[in-house]
């Protein structure tokens, strides 16, 4: 049943990338020049979990400076730069490094039983410039301008030397090219890793759905990321060589960075997305001892989406008046049915089944909550008239948090999921369910009034509401819901810190997993695999384990079917 | 965990495992076609109607908008928490591996376009009169926007200009029953001209000049401000919408000398129709 492969399998990724450093003797030098996708993995989980925490942290000051309409926590300038800094690590340092630098990174090799990523230097050099770039962003803070106060979108001509002529501005479009060339190598890595490593019998067809999703989110950082660095150049060229790019007095047009920086911006939005949506899609059939509700059609969706989300991105310019309207609707109408079809492969995974409700998955179900009030809201967003009176309100606020909530919940769900096989400890589920409901509940308590005030008239990035002091009472509710969340990410680091002393007792498959980093050790040995199963399905280890309860690949309207029993015959 | 016992043989038989989605699916489209036609008796979820003659149909939108998207995520979340809590673990038999269903598969496909294709036709039918311009409007207003005040100029009296800024809070005075065309740019940054009883908003952007249509039809007053992130003072950007009727507007307009004596004029002309709050609390509009 077993085909045993070599631990090590030289021929199929052609360089010497260092096989003697884990002969050597381990320590610090080890750790700086490793070129192994899980330690580079991890490296990125951890430090990007920690810009979660730091951004976190200032939408904690943000919040407390809101529940009192004049302010007085922060001055005028520095509300301006929490907020900025606030957006900017938690989607340029948080969100992305998580999902393609962290988990994508550890795992996605595994999945396909490859021995590690197609370019192990590359991998190792994006994470140190993605640790650089961070770093740079984080330093506008100790400039005596302040950091970036923007906003996280830079626009043009708020962003010139001449309206933020701050060493902080620079620090962050210098952070933005760091970090941008970090995602692009990722990127790189991802397709050629999933094009080249995957290992006999692993077709297309049978990858698992996370690896498929991070395949489509690879494509994406290599459409978009290259637009927003080029962006990024020709501003740096603005303010400091003299060219006029986007300044409409020397004969150049503001609006242009919006559009460069929307063309990479809602691709941005699936390439923070689609891997958190393939974490969810991986927890939930395991949790619910089922197949993936229509795989391929869901794969198809995935590619849909990457596609359409290149021709998108002026749906976040509907109130500039030089865009044309009813296109932009139209292609953001047309992404939302393959979004929202995702919602039923993950229904249909569970329908039947036998849910099982572990910190993961519950996680889990709480990011199809939370992503469906994001969702639905989107496509409210996505009408140009009821756009124009909900855009910059805190509406749009409110939009956008249901979502982003949703991937720190799926950030969860993932790192529950995979803790064990990272690590081979458990978190504490109890912990974990703690930290659930804090979490969902205080995600919920958050957004919604941030709705309501939005429609009231509420502007965002509004370091004081004197305007309308009967804002506050909502902003008050908000806030508590805000703290909540801040609570349970305490609680989370209680049980990370808790487990680093703990047995490893996890062992190879924990939760019963289907898909290949399940059949390796917790954690898998340098190079992974001492031995792969036989793969015919998109769950080779689920298939190993029960030979017998094959998936059903095609429409079995059987009647007669005992409920327990399974058809060994299937196909 | 939660080993409930169960009766297994209800819970996996397929039977009724599938058609409950079926039929749900069916009364969703369905119920969602009436509603979004009639927007009448529905709620305003979190907006009024408006004082202009789009806003009141952008109200509609808004309700159709609202109710479909209540049935679909009411419907869809319904679902999740049905399949998490029916389904959820009562032995360690394995359940049915059904992986495909190609109907289902048809109809998450069809319905949801369906419903989208619906959508975007309501939104095109709002949309294309809320962002046509008129050939010669009645009333035109130059807006100007600048760090951190707003200036009003008005083509029909060269000597009307008014400007102000923070929380001077300039007032920029409109016709009633009569369409004005508002000129939208601005000096520096990009700044958001945003009037919430218009439901309405543009940016007000540097080298490029906006143009928009309004008809209002009520007498009041509007509390605004800025909404684009423009700088320091983005939170004190501040304005005031005035709605008088056209006869006092171009009465007012043709005889003042400044910015001042307009404003001045505006307010004695306008009878005290409206609730007034005081400037920094915005003001109320009462419906009829
Ligand atoms: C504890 C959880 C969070 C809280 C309480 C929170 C709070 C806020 C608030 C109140 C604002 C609006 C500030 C303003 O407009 O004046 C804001 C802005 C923003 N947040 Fe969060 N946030 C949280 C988590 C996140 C996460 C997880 C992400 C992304 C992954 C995120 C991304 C952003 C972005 C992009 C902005 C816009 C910044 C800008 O306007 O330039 N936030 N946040
Ligand atoms: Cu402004
Ligand atoms: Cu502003």
């Amino acid at each position: 049943m077993v085909d045993t492969l070599q631990p090590t399998t030289e021929h199929a990724h052609g360089d010497d990338h260092g096989h003697d450093e884990h002969h050597g003797a381990s320590g610090l030098l080890n750790w700086l020049t490793t070129t192994d996708h899980k330690i580079i993995g991890m490296n990125y989980t951890v430090t990007s979990v920690v810009m979660m925490l730091l951004g976190g942290a200032m939408a904690m000051l943000i919040r407390a400076q809101l529940t009192v309409p004049d302010g007085g926590l922060v001055s005028l300038a520095k509300y301006n730069e929490l907020f900025t800094m606030h957006g900017s690590i938690m989607i340029y340092l948080f969100a992305g490094p998580f999902a393609f630098g962290g988990l994508a990174n550890y795992m996605v090799p595994i999945q396909i039983g490859a021995p590690d990523m197609a370019f192990p230097r590359l991998n190792a050099l994006s994470y140190w410039l993605y640790l650089t770039g961070s770093v740079t962003m984080l330093l506008g803070f100790f400039t005596s301008g302040g950091a970036a106060n923007f906003g996280w979108v830079g626009y043009a001509p708020l962003s010139n030397a001449v309206n933020a002529p701050g060493a902080g501005a620079d620090l962050w479009i210098g952070a933005l090219i760091l970090t941008g060339f970090s995602a692009i190598f990722t990127g790189v890595n991802l397709v050629a890793t999933i094009f080249y490593l995957r290992a006999p019998g692993m077709t297309m067809f049978r990858m698992p759905i996370f690896t498929w999703n991070m395949l489509v989110t690879g494509i994406l950082i290599l459409l978009a990321f290259p637009v927003l660095t080029a962006g990024l150049v020709m501003l740096y060229c603005d303010r400091h060589f003299g060219t006029h790019i986007y300044d409409a007095n020397g004969g150049g047009s503001p609006v242009l960075w919006q559009h460069i920086f929307w063309f990479w911006g809602h691709p941005e939005v699936y390439i923070l997305a689609l891997p958190f949506f393939g974490m969810v899609t991986e927890i939930i059939p395991v949790f619910s001892k089922k197949p993936l509700f229509g795989y391929k059609g869901m794969v198809f969706a995935t590619i849909t989406i990457a596609a359409l989300s290149t021709g998108v991105w002026a749906h976040h310019m509907f109130t500039t008046g030089v865009v044309l309207l009813p296109f932009f609707s139209f292609m953001t109408y047309l992404i939302s049915i393959p979004t929202g079809m995702k919602f039923f492969n993950w229904i249909g995974s569970m329908w039947g089944g036998q849910v099982q409700y572990t910190s993961a998955m519950l996680f889990a179900i709480g990011f199809l909550l939370t992503f469906l009030i994001g969702g639905i809201t989107g496509i409210l967003l996505a009408s140009p008239p009821l756009d124009f009176f909900t855009h910059d309100t805190y509406f749009v606020v409110a939009h956008f948090h249901s979502v982003v909530i949703a991937l720190v919940i799926g950030a969860m769900a993932g790192i529950f999921y995979w803790y064990p096989k990272m690590t081979g400890r458990f978190l504490n589920e109890r912990l974990g369910k703690l930290q659930f409901w804090l979490l969902t509940l205080g995600g919920l308590l958050f957004v919604m009034p941030g709705y309501l005030v939005g429609l009231r008239g509420m502007p965002r990035r509004m370091a004081v509401y004197i305007i309308d002091p009967t804002w506050q009472n909502l902003n008050i509710w908000s806030s508590i819901g805000g703290f909540l969340m801040g609570i349970s990410m305490l609680v989370f680091a209680a049980n990370a810190l808790k487990t680093l002393k703990a047995p490893k007792t996890a062992g190879p498959n924990p939760w019963d997993g289907h898909t290949l980093e399940w059949f390796t050790t917790s954690p898998p040995p340098h190079h992974n695999f001492y031995s792969l199963p036989n793969i015919k399905s998109e769950r080779p280890t689920w298939d190993y384990f029960h030979p017998d309860a094959p998936a059903l690949t095609h429409d079995d309207h059987d009647p007669s079917h005992v409920p327990g029993a399974v058809k060994a015959d299937a196909q | 965990m939660n080993d409930h016992a169960n009766t297994t043989d209800s819970a996996i038989a397929p039977a009724s495992t599938r058609r409950p989605s079926r039929k749900g699916l069916g009364w969703i489209a369905l119920a969602i076609a009436p509603i979004v036609l009639s927007g009448c008796q529905i709620p305003g979820f979190g907006i009024n109607e408006g004082v202009t003659e789009s806003s009141h149909k952008v109200y509609k939108l808004w309700q159709g908008f609202m109710v479909t998207g209540l049935i679909v995520g009411g419907f869809t979340f319904l679902l999740i928490v049905y399949a998490a809590i029916r389904y959820r673990r009562r032995n360690n038999e394995i359940p049915r591996q059904t992986q495909y269903n190609t109907l289902v598969e048809v109809l998450y496909t069809v319905i949801p376009t369906i419903i989208v294709a619906g959508l975007f036709y309501f939104t095109i039918v709002v949309e294309n009169p809320e962002v046509a311009v008129i050939k010669n409007p009645p009333a035109k207003v130059k807006v100007v926007a600048f760090q951190w005040g707003w200036r009003f100029s008005y083509p029909e009296n060269p000597k009307v200009n008014i400007v102000g800024q923070t929380t001077e809070n300039p007032e920029l005075i409109m016709p009633v029953g009569e369409t004005i065309q508002v000129d939208l740019s601005s000096l520096d940054v990009v700044h958001g001209f945003y009037i919430k009883e218009f439901s309405f908003s543009q940016y007000a952007q540097p080298g490029v000049v906006n143009k928009f249509d309004f008809k209002v039809d009520k007498v009041g007053e509007f509390q605004t401000q800025c909404t684009q992130m423009c700088g320091l003072y983005h939170s004190l950007m501040y304005f005031k919408v005035k709605t008088i009727p056209a006869s006092d507007y171009h009465q007012c307009l043709t005889s003042s000398n400044s910015g001042d004596e307009f404003v001045a004029c505006a307010n004695k002309t306008t009878p005290a129709l409206y609730h007034r709050n005081t400037a920094t609390q915005g003001a109320t509009v009462h419906h009829g």
